[in-house]
């Protein structure tokens, strides 16, 4: 028994291995439009995995550090440490900034932490981690920063020693992580002219500018140019220590807010990135659709284009399963060609992106599976079409 | 039939063509594709251990020269960067009513000095009289033993040389309080002249003038400093060296000194004092370093960083500290067998700071090690080496 599907393809090849290509970049698109919601999320879940930390200590009644600003002393990490349970404690800050890179600024989070405790990036794709304890500086790849430049954050140069991949905000800014009194530093420090400006107007106050008290305003000048905060406390518990009960024990006795690892995805997914999440969901669904009516057109209007010939078949005594099986087995292989074509085009061009975008293999097979659902189903309403043909149209028409 | 069957396979072969793209793409590509890492080996050589901490050029002797008394300040000598001697005057404070409270001292002396000179003459006067009185006494006893006088008036005369000789006493006991009332006013004098010294600032040592922190005019409180002069053989460095590092300094270890004016040079210098008490609240251990040679001109208060040299290790194993990870707690190594890895305990020594890590035990010369990855590794992870995962720069 001759194929006819195949047949009629290799007769009009080129038509039908554009209209599958075609198909495929809208496929591929729609592909890459999973690949950046599952990429939000994703992004979402890395950062929570960049410190190694199982409990975020924050300010108290925050959503804190990535939701909501929160300031916590820098020496709360010692009373920390002293809740059962709790085996590493670390303090971390973050402040999103310019950093400038080259004649132009690069948008960066920075990331203070103390180097060897929770809150160091666990991965380096090349150099070395951080052993000065001041101006050396680890770059997620995406900041352009290369190895051993130096780059000049508000007062001091930090040579880059290391490079992390895929360490980014919520927002997508890549990190650069400095050691933590550095970060305090640049988070509290102005320029000098707003330093000086600063000094002049403390200066001006007579209550702090008295004329028999010597040394009080060094004293209070002293005092505003220090910073003792953090955002956030990173632990690291014991193992088999059940986090929830510790996190319960900071909550009630060291008055401070604590969140484990299933809270902090939940603040991140569910609060921080979810309108972003669901504009980019609303728009994945509306692609579907939109792309499940091209091929369903596409397959309809093929079919439709073949009147003449199916009539013929009609007349010479083809069964109205063969008639069906060709244009299920076209359709199908439509849907193939395109999936194919742009599982590659999005895989290819998924790197490209300024932001992640992850291709999950679940959503490929699931992509697979409705692109041959629509085309079966467009193909069965082109064969309703198509059995409904008139043979006489063959010699009529 | 035969161009059916080419047909045929060209299609079949078109499908699994396509069906082989789409699996390489899954498997190369995406979540599914291996691990990138770079591996290295473990080295045997030299090792320097360095800690490393920033700090400020202070003067290990600075000196606040300032008044005892509030005062207002008359004249200022010297300016930022005068060099001085031990003694010289640097300053001078208004000694508002001081001369003239001399002064008046001086007067009360010289007038005690004319109380002294009439008392002496009075002295004089009454032992005169208290002579003529005893020998008229004298007289008056013989005459009245031979009985030419009555007693009466024998009585009369020695009363006469008694009273004669009390005066006498009495103009002795004046002049010694004159005398008294001299010393106490030429006491008055040297009290205020020494205050009068006092109002004038000299240098006690040989020196820079570092910093004049008022002008002529200005009221300061007693304490209040004026000038500052520091002794510029005594630059050294104050150096904040963070706990966790500091812990193998010690007095004379070797260190570089770069001032941030001039960060192409590096200095040396050596370790002087490490301080007793750490700081509680930055955490930092301060360690004071001098230099080996002292700069031309180096500002006070200049941040430098210091890098202290704390062990040299002649010949040990070591790993690039990229390749130290930690996991439940345990530190160590990931490595690779057959495209996949397995982490591998060891016992870790000093690390330096261009990145290297001393293996103190578990691990061989030359053994191979995970040093880079594109993520984090888990046990058994696929994964494949690469020379590097980022292309190095142009």
């Amino acid at each position: 028994m001759i194929n006819l599907a195949g047949r009629d393809i290799l007769h009009g090849w080129g038509k039908f291995v554009f209209t599958g290509v075609g198909l495929g970049l809208l496929i591929g698109v729609t592909l890459s439009m999973a690949g950046i919601y599952r990429g939000l999320v994703d992004d979402g879940q890395a950062l929570l995995g960049i410190g190694g930390a199982d409990l975020w200590v924050v300010q108290r009644d925050t959503l804190g550090p990535y939701a909501e600003p929160s300031n916590v002393r820098d020496d709360a990490y010692r009373a920390l440490l002293g809740v059962r349970g709790v085996a590493e404690a670390g303090n971390v800050t973050y402040l999103t900034m310019q950093v400038q890179h080259q004649g132009g600024d690069v948008r960066v989070m920075l990331v203070g932490f103390e180097p060897g405790h929770p809150g160091e990036p666990g991965n380096l794709v090349a150099g070395r981690p951080i052993t000065r304890s001041h101006y050396e500086a680890i770059a997620d790849e995406r900041t352009g920063f290369r190895l051993d430049e130096r780059i000049r954050i508000r007062r001091h140069e930090y040579t880059v020693v290391g490079l992390t991949r895929r360490t980014v905000s919520s927002g997508g800014d890549p990190m650069l992580f400095v050691p933590l009194q550095d970060a305090q530093e640049v988070q509290f420090l102005k320029d000098n002219d707003a330093l000086v400006n600063e000094r002049a107007r403390t200066a001006a106050n007579p209550a702090f500018n008295r004329p028999g008290v010597p040394g009080l305003l060094e004293a209070v000048q002293a005092s505003q140019a220090s910073s003792r905060t953090v955002n956030v406390v990173m632990l690291r518990l014991a193992p088999y220590t059940d986090e929830t009960v510790v996190a319960r024990e900071i909550r009630r006795w060291k008055h401070l807010e604590a969140y484990t690892r299933a809270d902090m995805e939940e603040i991140l997914i569910a609060k921080l990135i979810a309108t972003s999440a669901k504009q980019i969901f609303m728009f994945l669904v509306i692609l579907s659709v939109v792309s499940a009516a091209i091929v369903a057109f596409i397959i309809y209007t093929m079919t439709l284009n073949k009147v003449r010939e199916i009539a013929v078949l009609k007349l010479i005594g083809a069964r109205n399963r063969t008639i069906a099986g060709m244009i299920l087995q076209q359709g199908l292989g439509l849907g193939a060609i395109g999936f194919i074509v742009g599982k590659t085009a999005a895989t290819l061009w998924a790197p490209i992106f300024p932001k992640y975008v992850l291709l999950l293999p679940g959503d490929a097979v699931l992509g697979a599976a409705l692109v041959m659902a629509i085309c079966a189903l467009a193909s069965i309403v082109a064969i309703r079409a198509a059995l409904r043909i008139d043979p006489a149209a063959a010699i009529g028409g | 039939m035969n161009l059916r069957l080419g047909r045929k396979a060209t299609l079949i072969a078109v499908g699994l063509g396509g069906a082989a793209l789409l699996g390489w793409l899954v498997m190369s590509q995406g979540p599914l594709a291996p691990t990138k890492v770079t591996v290295a080996t473990v080295e045997q050589g030299p090792l320097v251990a360095s800690t490393f901490g920033i700090g400020t050029v202070e003067a290990r002797r600075s000196y606040a020269l300032g008044p005892t008394l509030a005062s207002r300040v008359a004249r200022v000598l010297v300016d930022q960067g005068d060099v001085v001697k031990a003694g010289q005057l640097v300053a001078e404070l208004d000694p508002v009513d001081l001369e003239e409270r001399v002064a008046s001292g001086r007067l009360a002396a010289e007038r005690a000095g004319s109380t002294i000179r009439a008392a002496e003459a009075q002295l004089a006067e009454t032992q005169s009289r208290a002579q003529v009185a005893v020998s008229a006494a004298r007289r008056s006893a013989d005459l009245r033993a031979q009985g030419f006088v009555s007693q009466e008036a024998t009585d009369t005369k020695g009363h006469e040389a008694n009273a004669a000789k009390a005066a006498v006493d009495a103009s002795a006991a004046q002049l010694a309080a004159a005398q008294r009332d001299r010393d106490r006013a030429l006491a008055d004098v040297a009290g205020v002249g020494k205050l009068r010294a006092q109002a004038r600032l000299v240098s006690p040592v040989d020196g820079v003038v570092s910093a004049r922190l008022v002008e002529p005019g200005t009221t300061v409180v007693a304490g209040q400093a004026v000038l500052q002069v520091i002794d510029p053989a005594s630059l050294w460095i104050k150096a904040r060296i963070d706990q966790g590092q500091a812990g193998g300094v010690r007095v004379g270890q070797p260190a570089e000194i770069v001032l941030r004016s001039d960060p192409k040079r590096v200095y040396s210098g050596k370790v002087e004092r490490v301080d007793w008490v750490s700081d509680a609240v930055t955490e930092e251990r301060i360690v004071n370093v001098g230099f080996a040679e002292r700069p031309a001109a180096v500002p006070v208060g200049e941040l430098v960083e210091v890098t202290i040299r704390t062990a040299d290790l002649a010949n040990v194993r070591s790993v690039p500290t990229a390749a130290v990870k930690r996991v439940d707690r345990q530190d160590g190594v990931w490595q690779v067998s057959a495209g996949r890895v397995a982490f591998r305990p060891a016992k870790l020594g000093i690390t330096t700071l261009d990145g290297r890590s001393q293996i103190v035990d578990g691990l061989d010369v030359g053994d191979a090690v995970v040093v880079h990855s594109e993520r984090a590794l888990q046990t058994e992870g696929k994964v494949t080496v690469v020379p590097a995962i980022v292309r190095a720069a142009p």
